[in-house]
């Protein structure tokens, strides 16, 4: 049995958004304030309760909030004068225990990640040893909370408020990752991969070694640009080319072949919109007006990287 | 062939740049109906993977109130002043430290940071302050600095993925491959990733110089 789950730290968050639901209900200048409240209230639900309901319903719910995302009601409250403090007198006047709060957070995660899975009593474990990282990373933010509430001498409605003002910014955007994540669910379960792989390897004469080589590279960053993730296309392009043809067929070495596949599909990751979590979500974290523009800047680096892992496997994967 | 409708939806809406929620949620009903479930089973699948992914969302949800508060109170303005003190500092040598520290911590499976927690509140602004103690950049300069600074993040996240200590990745490539049935060393695989993580760090350091170059010119 375990006492401290993620779950407790979904159900905060849903509470959080559950109050930022009702402030947006209650504030009577937002543009489209009916629309918006109901987005980030069934959030709200599917956060706090989503393990409760029946699947269809959060699946419904879902449905609902891509629609009033896709008819532009997710849009921020009216701007307002409140500033909130003078940045740069505060700034001098705190110094470096600004810092210290966010420093705290990666500590507590290492410490967190090995020390919570140890302490147990009488059958009864603190964490999960899967979640303890997780778990970890939900403490260190309460810690850091409080610190930064001492420090500023502020209330927890201030940080609240702060934090509800970066939701807000990020805004639909916020759940597109864990949307693109049940796509590729849904992806796998309806046998998507298996049907790229054939046609692949129908199409391409996989008997000569070095072709197979440049194929499985390139399939493994294709079909990572395709359902934003390698760890998704990495049972699916292994299964279909690499170990058929480069591992049976030509006697490559697997340990080989599966570190540099995968580390090939990463290279699709770089280039794609479809992972949103590492491209989209910090261009609009970071307030950069193109959506696109971490990708671009990515771009030549994952072709340099991805030539560097061809060139490798094919003079390194038939000789070890 | 008509399964890879889901592929072909998103591409469209991409490229058409259709709100992207709606695109993927259309590509999912889409995908289940051709594969033969009904409305209902594709809803209910879509309700499950949603709330088994929670997780991804969790991180920042946490992290915001914290970063919000301090930014409130200058946190931003602070990081700046300090990296302006260091006459050595430029916003692409920010970008290495940043990166080789996240490699290198991720050889051992530490994650000392992500896109909310570290590079908006502290390297964003330490590469801005960074490039400002040259010339100020202009709009399209800090745009391209942050770019730049989210593209650290991710090089130094991927490509050192537990080379020492195996854990994720490296545990998913030893289970597929031992599921067809074809033997692979667990440390085989780890090492074989490091050759790839030092290029990196040679790709990265070309880039951010790069940057730094494209910077300076443009001031002149």
């Amino acid at each position: 049995m375990t006492i401290l789950g993620l779950e407790i730290f979904l159900v905060l968050a849903g509470l959080g958004l559950g109050a930022m639901a009702v402030r947006v209900a209650m504030d009577r200048s937002h543009p489209r304030r009916a629309a918006a409240a109901l987005f980030w209230g069934l959030l709200a639900i599917c956060f706090a309760g989503g393990k409760h309901l029946p699947p269809a319903a959060v699946g419904l719910m879902v449905v609902v909030m891509a629609v009033l995302a896709g008819l532009r009601s997710v849009s921020p409250p009216a701007a307002k004068v409140d500033e909130g403090p003078d940045r740069g007198n505060e700034a001098a006047k705190l110094g470096n225990r600004l810092l210290v709060p966010v420093l705290l957070i990666p500590l507590c995660v290492i410490a967190g990640g090995y020390l919570l899975p140890s302490v147990s009593a009488g059958g009864w474990r603190l964490v999960a040893p899967a979640q303890a990282t997780q778990v970890a990373l939900g403490l260190a933010c309460g810690l850091a909370l409080l610190v930064a509430l001492r420090f500023t001498r502020s209330g927890a409605p201030a940080a609240l408020g702060a934090g509800a003002r970066l939701v807000h910014a990020i805004g639909w955007a916020l759940i597109l990752p864990q949307l693109l994540a049940s796509l590729g669910g849904l992806f796998a379960k309806a046998g998507v991969g298996e049907v790229v792989a054939n046609t692949v390897g129908g199409a391409l004469p996989l008997h000569l070694p070095l072709v197979a080589v440049v194929a499985y590279c390139a399939a493994m960053a294709l079909f990572t640009i395709a359902m934003g993730n390698a760890f998704a296309a990495f049972p699916v392009v292994t299964l279909g080319i690499g170990i058929p043809f480069i591992v049976r067929e030509h006697g490559g070495n697997p340990a080989i072949m599966g570190a540099l596949g995968m580390l090939s599909g990463y290279c699709g990751t770089l280039v794609t919109p479809m992972a949103a979590n590492f491209n989209l979500v910090p261009a609009i974290l970071l307030g950069l007006r193109d959506r696109h523009a971490v990708i671009r800047a990515q771009a030549p680096m994952a072709a340099a990287i991805w030539i560097f892992n061809v060139v490798l496997m094919a003079l390194c994967v038939y000789r070890f | 062939m008509i399964k890879l409708i889901g592929i072909l939806i998103v591409a469209a809406g991409f490229a058409l740049r259709l709100n992207p929620l709606l695109v993927v949620v259309a590509a999912g009903v889409a995908t289940g109906l051709v594969a033969g479930l009904s409305l209902t089973e594709v809803l209910a699948l879509l309700g499950t993977y949603f709330v088994e992914n929670r997780f991804m969302t969790l991180p920042v949800l946490l992290m915001l109130p914290v970063v919000g508060l301090l930014e409130r109170h200058g946190l931003q303005e602070r990081v700046a002043t300090l990296i302006r003190r260091s006459a050595t500092a430029t916003a692409g040598r920010v970008m290495f430290a940043y990166h080789a520290l996240r490699a290198a911590a991720s050889t051992v499976a530490v994650n000392i940071g992500t896109h909310a927690s570290m590079v908006r509140p502290m390297i964003a602004p330490m590469a801005e302050g960074a490039a400002a103690r040259r010339e100020t950049p202009g709009e399209k300069g800090t745009a391209e600095i942050r770019a730049h600074a989210a593209a650290a993040e991710n090089l130094g996240n991927f490509f050192a993925d537990d080379i020492l200590v195996a854990v994720g990745p490296v545990l998913l490539i030893k289970g597929v491959l031992d599921a067809a049935g074809v033997r692979a060393d667990l440390l085989a695989i780890a090492w074989w990733g490091a050759p790839t993580a030092l290029w990196v760090m040679f790709v990265g350091a070309w880039r951010y110089r790069a940057l730094d170059r494209r910077l300076e010119g443009r001031g002149r």
